[in-house]
């Protein structure tokens, strides 16, 4: 048995070295996601372009202002003399967002009354324009606060004590810098390797039978179940492989730090490659030409990808979709990775989502075995 | 150019096309699917942040205080924790995102020194949905801290002295509620338009090659600028319907609000459909073999108009080389376009400057794409 297995396994490689183009796709595209995905995929926000209007000129819009113009989360990029200026300037996207001090700013904050100060922002980017806006109101906030504190002092007006004032003491745990980019790399490392493996299984397979190439190795005396296993050893192979490289990039290029135990990713790696491999080989047993291949690798890939958690919360998503998440071992997957990377999490909580993989993996290669059975027939 | 031999080619692939139903299905459904995942799955509102609470008083001001966390919509309390090592466990396998501990002595430091901290611990893996939970927390913490003030100052009959004078006013202009969905189904559309645009012709002259039929094709007398008109016509034809029917859901199913012109949608539309073919074809061209031909024209579309067309990652966000990289993305025209349609309802006048590089990248593109193709068999 196994030495039928070794023979397919030596054919498969030597395809794989003599395919220059295939070698080519399986390095060159996910050595570019990753990188463009660790430039490009950031929802931080710095240098929010700001346009200013100050109309009180007074020497508090001045201090408010260059608070605004010190702080690295805004740009101020215009300086306006009226309010149809402003409404351009964010209208022709110069501006995301515009300053207005109005007219007695000031002379409200000596009073020790609450005084406005209005924002305009374009909300095109919600995601953007909700972060600044949080940026806008701890500006203004802190400004507010230090402002009314010293004039208490300066009048003797306060109060015979000092107002009660409850703060928020925040700590960020696992990313202390809210680096986004330790979210997206490990995600990048388990969304690469879903479609890589699923496209090579499903092709490698449905080449195999268009050619006719299928039957020539079915007369031989290899057995449906050697014949699985010698096709898909490669690509788990390759799957680990391909894991490894694109784990050191993010390691040692983006500087994204591993936490956890190897061990514990490596388990997980292994069992998310088979349920990978299962839905490869589903796929290859439901198509007779490559065309179709590609259409239902299409048709499976996308929405396990978008329903993964991988850029857009899982929590955000209507309940039948929540559900449908379940069935996706990429979602499992991102837990596992993220939770070893970034957490630096054991097996002791990552239990539930190894657990789902392999009964996952169990169902789907089940299915998978049966159905080449009755494809091969 | 002779018009005859471009009908020839075109009706010859149109038959093509209709008398594979399945191929011309997939073509038509996967639009439909994209939309239907991308616009329900793709959300970056983020409500009800699974929260654990801890109270470490159990006094009534410390209640009151997590109870307001309990009614925001942007939390919803999971769990409460009876020490530390339960938040570090909720955390630590995902149930809560966040933490909130009223430590002991919360009353007493509020009544003596009037003031008191509340701790949050927030998990940072997801560092866009941490900095929202932050934002949010600080907002329902100063609500309540401001309450507090208020009632203080009654109760000695004085007049409001606040403590927090400035007052932000923030108007939002163009996506008025900061809908996340109204700002990403626009660049789905895209999105979509582009991965089936370059899919339909990627496999066009592949195919002839795979066959054989390209030795037919090269004997008749048709030149490289007719074929490549009749081929992609039909293709044209479809990808205008698919658009038509990802707009249609756009603005009827998911009520994104649509306060552009239509003959402004539908020419931008044209020309970018247009560049989409034109890379799918010119794979197809150089490519000879299906499967590498729709894999590259995958990887040609589908990547850079997710990640570089500013469809939901902000483009000045990134860096300067990037930046620059992201001008070279069809896309990332499109999506301007159609965002400013969409949201803004600006007029084609507004929208010269993509619109002008689009119809230049696409003239570069039909000439790539028609130049591309050589009537040898080499």
């Amino acid at each position: 048995m196994w030495r039928r297995i070794a023979e397919l396994l030596i054919k498969e490689f030597r395809q794989l070295k003599r395919d220059r183009s295939a070698r080519f796709r399986l390095l060159v595209p996910p050595l570019i996601q990753m990188v463009l995905f660790g430039y490009a995929a950031t929802f931080e926000v710095f240098n929010v372009s700001t346009a200013v209007l100050d109309q009180d000129r007074t020497q508090e819009s001045r201090a408010l202002i260059d608070r605004f113009v010190r702080s690295s989360r805004f740009q101020v990029t215009r300086v306006v003399r009226d309010r149809r200026e402003l409404g351009d300037a964010v209208e022709h996207s110069d501006a995301q967002l515009g300053l207005v001090v109005p007219p007695g700013f000031a002379a409200l904050l000596r009073n020790g009354q609450t005084s406005p100060v209005q924002i305009l922002v374009d909300g095109t980017n919600s995601n953007t324009a909700l972060i600044a806006l949080g940026y806008v109101g701890e500006i203004s906030g802190a400004f507010g606060q230090e402002y009314a504190l010293d004039l208490a002092q300066r009048t003797g007006r306060a109060l015979g004590r000092p107002l009660v004032n409850v703060v928020v003491q925040e700590r960020y745990w696992y990313n202390p810098n809210l680096n986004s980019r330790w979210f997206f790399v490990p995600g990048v490392i388990g969304t690469l390797t879903l479609v890589t493996i699923v496209n090579l299984t499903a092709f490698a397979i449905v080449r195999e039978r268009e050619i006719g190439t299928l039957e020539q190795i079915l007369v031989t005396p290899i057995r449906p179940f050697e014949f699985i296993i010698g096709k898909t050893l490669p690509f788990f192979l390759i799957g680990l492989l391909q894991v490894s490289l694109i784990a050191g990039v993010g390691m040692l290029w983006f500087d994204v730090p591993f936490k956890g135990d190897p061990l514990v990713l490596l388990l997980g790696t292994c069992l998310f490659l088979t349920s990978v491999l299962a839905i490869g080989l589903l796929i290859s047993t439901l198509c007779t030409t490559q065309q179709q291949a590609f259409a239902s690798n299409f048709f499976v890939l996308n929405p396990m990808f978008i329903l993964s958690g991988f850029s857009f919360p899982i929590s955000s998503m209507p309940d039948v979709l929540q559900w449908l998440t379940y069935l996706d071992p990429l979602r499992f997957f991102l837990v596992i990775i993220r939770g070893t990377y970034i957490k630096g999490v054991g097996i002791d909580v990552l239990w539930p989502q190894m657990l789902a993989l392999a009964a996952l993996s169990i169902a789907l290669l089940g299915l998978a075995v049966l159905r080449f059975r009755k494809s091969l027939d | 150019m002779r018009l005859r031999r471009v009908r020839a080619i075109a009706l010859k692939e149109s038959l093509q096309i209709v008398r594979d139903p399945r191929s011309l299905m997939i073509a038509l459904l996967i639009p439909l699917m994209q939309m239907f995942m991308l616009g329900y799955g793709v959300s970056l509102d983020i409500k009800r942040i699974p929260l654990c609470a801890y109270d470490r008083e159990g006094s009534q001001q410390s209640q009151a205080l997590l109870k307001r966390f309990a009614s925001s919509q942007y939390f919803s309390v999971q769990q409460v924790a009876r020490n530390y090592a339960e938040i570090t466990r909720a955390i630590d396998d995902g149930s809560c995102r966040l933490a909130v501990v009223v430590p002991e002595g919360f009353t007493k430091g509020l009544n003596d020194a009037g003031a008191g901290a509340v701790q949050v611990l927030i998990d940072g893996t997801d560092s866009n949905t941490a900095n929202l939970a932050a934002d949010y927390a600080h907002a329902v913490v100063s609500g309540y801290s401001s309450d507090v003030q208020l009632e203080t100052v009654q109760r000695k009959g004085g007049t409001i002295q606040t403590l927090a004078p400035v007052d932000v006013q923030a108007r939002v202009w163009f996506n008025e509620d900061l809908v996340s969905r109204d700002f990403i189904v626009p660049g789905i559309v895209a999105l979509v338009m582009a991965i089936v645009g370059a899919q339909l012709t990627s496999l066009t002259i592949a195919r002839e090659w795979e066959r054989g039929t390209m030795e037919l094709l090269v004997s008749t007398p048709i030149r490289p600028m007719e074929l490549m008109l009749g081929k992609l016509l039909p293709y044209f034809v479809i990808g205008m319907v698919d658009a038509a029917f990802c707009l249609a859901l756009a603005v009827f199913w998911f009520e994104v609000p649509f306060r552009g012109t239509l003959a402004t949608l539908v020419f931008t539309t044209m020309l970018f459909l247009t560049v989409v073919l034109c890379i799918g074809y010119y794979v197809s061209v150089s490519i000879r073999s299906q499967v590498g031909a729709s894999q590259i024209a995958l990887i040609l579309t589908m990547l850079p108009t997710t990640l570089l067309s500013g469809f939901a990652f902000p483009i000045d966000q990134m860096p300067p080389v990037v930046q620059g990289v992201t001008f070279l993305v069809s896309g990332r025209y499109y999506v301007t376009i159609l965002k400013a349609i969409f949201l803004k309802g600006a007029p084609l006048a507004e929208l010269a400057v993509p619109i002008l590089w689009l119809t230049a990248y696409a003239a570069v593109m039909v000439l790539l794409a028609a130049r591309a193709f050589r009537k040898t068999l080499d």
